[in-house]
Parts: C-alpha cells; sequence; structure tokens
C-alpha cells in the first residue's frame, strides 16, 4: 500500500506542476506540451484507481488526437503572443486568492468528508473479466443507448468543424452537379441546316484572274 | 499519509481551482483558454474515476467509469469545434486577441 501512496504523491505532484505551467507558459506550443504531460500524469493517477482502459484512452485520445490538433493550431496560426501577454500578472493576486480560497475550501470538505481509507476489494467479476471488458459489457447493454448519442455527437462534431473550416478556393474548376443535371439540349448543340449539295461557286474568269 | 478518497477529490479540486486561475491570467489568449477548459474536464473526470472506485456497491461501480467515457467524448467534440471556430475567426478577423472581439459590443 506504501508504494501506491507514493506513486499517488509523485503522480499529483507532477500533474499540478504541469498544470502550473499550462496556464504560465510563455507560448501556446510550450502551453500545449505542458498540457500533454498533464494528461499523461493524470492517466497515471488512473491507473491507480483500476481504471485502465480509461487510462489508456486518455492517453490515446487526448495525447494522441487532440492534442496534436491543438498542436496543429497553435502552430498554423501566427500568433503575437507578446502582445496577448500585456498586463498578464495584473489580475494575478485576485486569482491567485480566488483560486486558493477555492482549493482551502474543497480540501477542508473533501479530506474530512470523504476520508474512505480502503477501497472496497475487487468484485469478482472484476478479478474474472478485468475492466475493459467489465466497461465494454456495461457500455453495450445498459448504456447502449447513450452510446449511440454520443457517436452521433461526435458525427456532428465532425460536420461542423469540416463545414466550418472550409474554405471555396478561386481557381477550383469543381462542378455543380445540379447544374450539370439541368443542363438543356439548347445550351450544348446548335443544330445548324445544311444543304445535302451546295452549288460550286462560277470559277473566276481567266481575264479578271489576270487583272 | 495513508492515501483516502479524499486525497483523490482533493487533487482535482485544486487541479480546477488551478484552471480557473488560468482563466483570470489567460483572459486574453483564447488557446490558452481552451487548454484551461480541458484541465477542468479533466479534474471532473478525476472525480468520477475517484468515487467509482471507492463505490460500496460492486454492481454499480462501472456506471462512473462510463460516465467518464461520455464526458471525454463531448470534451473532444467540444474542443475540435472550438478549435475551428478559433480558425476560421483568425482568418477573418488575424488575431485572437478576446479584448480585440467586441463586434456584438453596442
Amino acid at each position: 500500500m506504501a508504494t501506491a501512496d507514493a506513486l499517488f504523491y509523485a503522480f499529483s505532484l507532477v500533474l499540478l506542476f504541469a498544470a502550473f505551467r499550462v496556464i504560465t507558459a510563455r507560448t501556446p506550443v510550450n502551453a500545449a506540451l505542458y498540457l500533454v504531460l498533464a494528461f499523461f500524469s493524470a492517466a497515471c493517477v488512473w491507473m491507480l484507481l483500476r481504471a485502465e482502459f480509461l487510462a489508456i484512452a486518455l492517453v490515446l485520445v487526448y495525447v494522441g488526437a487532440v492534442m496534436v490538433l491543438f498542436l496543429f493550431v497553435v502552430m498554423m496560426l501566427d500568433i503575437n503572443t507578446d502582445e496577448l501577454r500585456n498586463s498578464f500578472w495584473q489580475h494575478f493576486p485576485l486569482a491567485a486568492l480566488i483560486g486558493v480560497v477555492i482549493a482551502l475550501e474543497m480540501a477542508a470538505v473533501l479530506l474530512g468528508g470523504f476520508s474512505l481509507g480502503e477501497a472496497p476489494a475487487a468484485s469478482s467479476a472484476e478479478v474474472e473479466l478485468g475492466n475493459t471488458k467489465l466497461l465494454g459489457i456495461e457500455m453495450y447493454t445498459n448504456y447502449l443507448y447513450p452510446l449511440q448519442i454520443a457517436a452521433v455527437l461526435l458525427l456532428v462534431a465532425i460536420i461542423a468543424a469540416i463545414a466550418l473550416t472550409l474554405r471555396e478556393r478561386k481557381e477550383s474548376k469543381a462542378m455543380d452537379p445540379g447544374d450539370q443535371v439541368r443542363v438543356k439540349k439548347a445550351d450544348r448543340v446548335r443544330l445548324v441546316r445544311l444543304q445535302p449539295t451546295v452549288e460550286a461557286a462560277p470559277p473566276p474568269t481567266s481575264g479578271e484572274a489576270q487583272t | 499519509m495513508t492515501v483516502t478518497l479524499g486525497h483523490y477529490l482533493t487533487l482535482g479540486a485544486i487541479l480546477f481551482a488551478l484552471s480557473v486561475i488560468g482563466i483570470f491570467l489567460n483572459r486574453k489568449n483564447l488557446i490558452v483558454l481552451l487548454m484551461a477548459i480541458e484541465l477542468m474536464l479533466l479534474a471532473v473526470n478525476l472525480n468520477f474515476v475517484a468515487f467509482s472506485h471507492y463505490l460500496p456497491v460492486v454492481a454499480d461501480r462501472m456506471a462512473g467509469q462510463v460516465f467518464v467515457f461520455f464526458i471525454l467524448t463531448v470534451a473532444a467534440a467540444e474542443s475540435a469545434i472550438g478549435l475551428a471556430i478559433l480558425v476560421v475567426m483568425f482568418r477573418n478577423r488575424a488575431t485572437i486577441n478576446v479584448d480585440e472581439l467586441d463586434d456584438l459590443q453596442g
């Protein structure tokens, strides 16, 4: 048990340090990288709480996808960070006071009220099946309908993000299918009535040709 | 000092307070504001996982973890759309300074 306690304190320290660096980092790139560290240590804390699948999902989804998205955006935009850091510390005393008060109040309540020392022992199902399988069984039976809604939500997010950032290129030669379907014969083909036989023009007289 | 449920909840509370301070400090930089919101959601998720671990009713223990799963989904969608809005805004205004985004102000 002592090892788990020591690990909890170590991961918590790294997590809080990384979170502090996220909010005080000089550039957004630094902030994003420290946020990666914060998520990673949070995943380690979740491991201590025997939530293995969620810990791995946090690393894969957050570090692998969301944070890379953040880094992409940060590096794509040409941001003047000096201007944004004007009067950065101006409200720090007030913010620090509020933050310390929030943390102290919550710590007083939570440490006093939730001093459950020993977690209940793992159930036989947990030992037998493992966290991941149990979570999967729960999710695909009792929570199937919310899962579908979450999937639809992700689809909506994809469509919204693409629709927001899609830019029509000016030199694009893409066709509009609606226009193509609506086209009439008269727009494309012009029938010209031609005589089947055309009389040859009379040959010029030789005298005229010579003058 | 042996670790109790209160320790995990306190860790979440300190994380939450840190991100509140972050929102105060970085009130001009929209990207870091989004990152502070991600940290807040992480603190909330930490609470869910801790409560589900210490829940005495074994049969209901997975419910908290399932909820964390859904929060992760919503957070991913939120950051994707937020960043898309940010990119569009930077394209139109060439700034992400919150102070200059006052078009709707009368």
